[in-house]
């Protein structure tokens, strides 16, 4: 049984999970013109892809958004997650613990109308933010990438050991202080863990970008879905491995992170 | 011997004029309906390594983190060196803790554990992990300074605590089941050690346990705690020769308990009936009436067991060894008696002449009139 079946196994469940992506890879080294026919090996879509202002652009704009939600969502969302699990029972917290975990469940529509009707109110009554553009795909991005970095923290505060946070008390470190000598640097994996998964769903965002975004401030997703209704191009196909290779090398580089910090000797 | 005074051989609590060191004063606490301490009055002298004694749910842990600050009492006050602690926080409370779960910062290293008191007090560094060095001398860790705690191992982490909570001498330690997680072996070495580190520093100590060999052991004093109330404080031997109640005498250590009856009271000697013995002399007590209901507790050890029937006792019967067990320095039986009563006693094995008493055996069991602590609760 254990002979043939395991490998098998996994070899079956990796085809599954990559054979799409490394068709993808091949393809964008694909010389001809139609995506679905070998036409020899070459790197001109690469080429065209450098050329493409319009793509280089949005790719900007979505790292951009990516950094600061991940960034004010890991802020947000420990925040709420250490109040959820440390200040025990206070007025409206299962109002609190609801609202955090709603935006999870929300189908994407409605967060995404629900939030360009706030920023068109606020406009007209406000006058910030003026328009439509980055900074609203930032906000937007922020309210349901910190759901998922409190539901992360969260579990690992409640992993913790509350002692810890309590000697150091007891040994003369004020709230604040113990908050970011000891409970920062514990629960530093999940954050981290955290800030990744943040930066990751806001990259992946369509129909939230594409509600709350103004002239001017497509991101990724948005200019790749308009691009292939137009029918898929191979530059797309060299902009996907791209990114396969950025994402390659951002986990690598985490994982390396991790192990190193894991063997510290000091 | 040029020594600091230590409490445990001045005993301060014996003399009403002393000044308590820390005083608690009707201290209650609740959660939500439940009432984890109640009303508890305590007086802890300088020096004294007072052990809380009692089951898991007794409230003992709950009065140790009032003392440190980390639960505030519902009613009552706790004074530390006459100082009123009500609306001090633990962090400016000349007290320190050891956790049970040690609470070591697992991202820091032993002596940055053992430091970071130190530096929040605003010392220098340099100074601070000098101190802290001297500190991991003191508990034989020098060598480990730059380790992990999860590079320890139990003994060793159980040292860092304690380290990083005498580093900065605080007027009062608390301790919560520091041994709890050493084997019975290091338990024992361990205890030792605690005593020697707390009488060369002259640190006032609070440990709460619940293991009652480790309470006798340790403590200048006990205070046994049940249901959130303290039913009886005093030191080891007190509590062990003249329990206040059943539940006492019954927590430390092994106690036969017989109840009976007040049948006449004697300047000299008290009798009292009782379904298992029969009649029973014992020493007259104060306060018992004819015909008040009381039990008397006897230790295994202060029955004598004997082939012949013993001359001049008056509490002396016949019955059957059920069971016997040899423990080395002593063995231990049960007695059957005509009653249906069912004796425990022990024996020191100091003579080896004779024959011990031995499994079916026909034997008298005695026990002088003082040996019985009457006990009304």
């Amino acid at each position: 049984m254990r002979g043939w079946f395991l490998p098998m196994a996994v070899a079956l469940g990796f085809i599954f999970l990559y054979a799409p992506i490394v068709s993808l890879v091949v393809f964008s080294f694909n010389e001809s013109r139609l995506v679905t026919v070998w036409g020899g090996f070459s790197t001109k879509w690469y080429g065209e892809l450098l050329r493409d202002r319009q793509i280089l652009g949005s790719a900007w704009i979505s790292l951009q958004v990516a950094f600061w939600s991940a960034n004010l969502a890991v802020i947000v969302g420990t925040l709420g997650a250490f109040v959820l699990t440390r200040f025990g029972s206070f007025a409206g917290r299962l109002l609190l613990t609801g609202m955090i975990t709603a935006p999870l469940v929300m189908p994407e529509v409605i967060t995404g109308l629900s939030l360009l009707l706030l920023f068109v109110s606020m406009e007209l009554t406000l006058g910030w933010p003026a328009g439509r553009g980055l900074t609203t795909i930032i906000i937007a991005h922020t309210t349901f990438c910190a759901a998922f970095v409190a539901v992360i923290a969260q579990s690992r505060l409640r992993q913790m050991d509350e002692s810890l946070e309590e000697a150091a008390r007891d040994l003369g470190a004020g709230p604040v202080r113990v908050f970011f000598d000891i409970t920062l640097p514990v629960i530093a994996s999940a954050l981290v863990a955290g800030w990744l998964l943040a930066f990751t769903l806001s990259l992946d965002d369509l129909v939230i970008a594409s509600f709350v975004s103004g002239p001017g401030a497509s991101t990724l997703p948005m200019v790749i879905f308009s691009k292939v209704r137009l029918g898929v191009s191979p530059d797309v196909n060299a902009l996907a491995t791209i990114i396969i290779g950025f994402v390659l090398i951002a986990v690598l580089i985490a994982g390396w992170l991790m192990r190193r910090a894991a063997r510290k000797p000091l | 011997m040029d020594g600091p005074a230590i409490a445990a051989d001045t005993k301060p609590w014996r003399d009403p004029s002393a000044n308590p060191f820390i005083s608690v004063r009707g201290v209650t606490k609740r959660f939500g309906d439940f009432t984890a301490v109640s009303n508890v009055d305590l007086d802890i002298f300088k020096g004294e390594l007072f052990c809380l004694l009692g089951e898991s749910g007794c409230g003992k842990s709950t009065l140790l983190r009032m003392l440190a600050g980390f639960e505030q009492p519902t009613e009552g006050s706790i004074r530390i060196d006459g100082e009123d602690m009500a609306r001090v926080p633990p962090d400016r409370r000349p007290t320190n803790m050891m956790f049970q779960s040690y609470a070591l910062f697992p991202h820091m290293t032993v002596e940055k554990n053992v430091a970071y008191g130190l530096l929040r007090e605003g010392m220098k560094k340099s100074d601070a992990y000098a101190k802290a060095a001297e500190m991991l001398r003191m508990v034989k860790l020098e060598k480990l300074a730059r380790r992990k705690p999860d590079q320890l191992s139990g003994g060793q982490r159980q040292r860092v605590a304690l380290a990083r909570s005498l580093v900065k001498r605080p007027k009062l330690l608390l301790l919560d089941e520091p041994l709890g997680a050493l084997d019975k072996k290091l338990r024992e070495e361990t205890q030792f050690e605690l005593i020697k580190i707390q009488e060369t520093l002259g640190v006032t100590f609070i440990v709460v346990t619940h293991d009652q060999d480790e309470a006798m052991t340790l403590a200048t004093r006990i205070g046994v705690m049940k249901d959130g109330i303290i039913e009886q404080i005093g030191e080891p031997r007190e509590i062990y020769e003249t329990p206040r109640s059943r539940f006492v005498a019954d927590f430390i250590g092994t106690v036969n308990l017989f109840e009976g009856v007040v049948e006449a009271a004697a300047p000299d000697m008290m009798r009292i009936a009782t379904p298992d013995l029969g009649d029973v002399m014992v020493l007259p007590q104060e306060g018992l009436t004819r015909g008040q209901t009381i039990w008397g507790a006897v230790r295994p050890e202060r029955f004598a067991l004997t082939r012949k029937r013993p001359e001049d006792m008056p509490n002396a019967w016949e019955g059957v060894v059920e069971e016997m067990g040899y423990i080395g320095h002593m063995s231990q039986y049960r007695v059957r008696l005509p009653s249906g009563a069912l004796i425990r006693a022990s024996q020191s094995n100091r003579l080896r002449e004779e024959a011990p008493i031995s499994w079916d055996e026909k034997v008298w069991i005695s026990v002088p009139p003082a040996a019985f602590r009457v006990l009304t609760e």
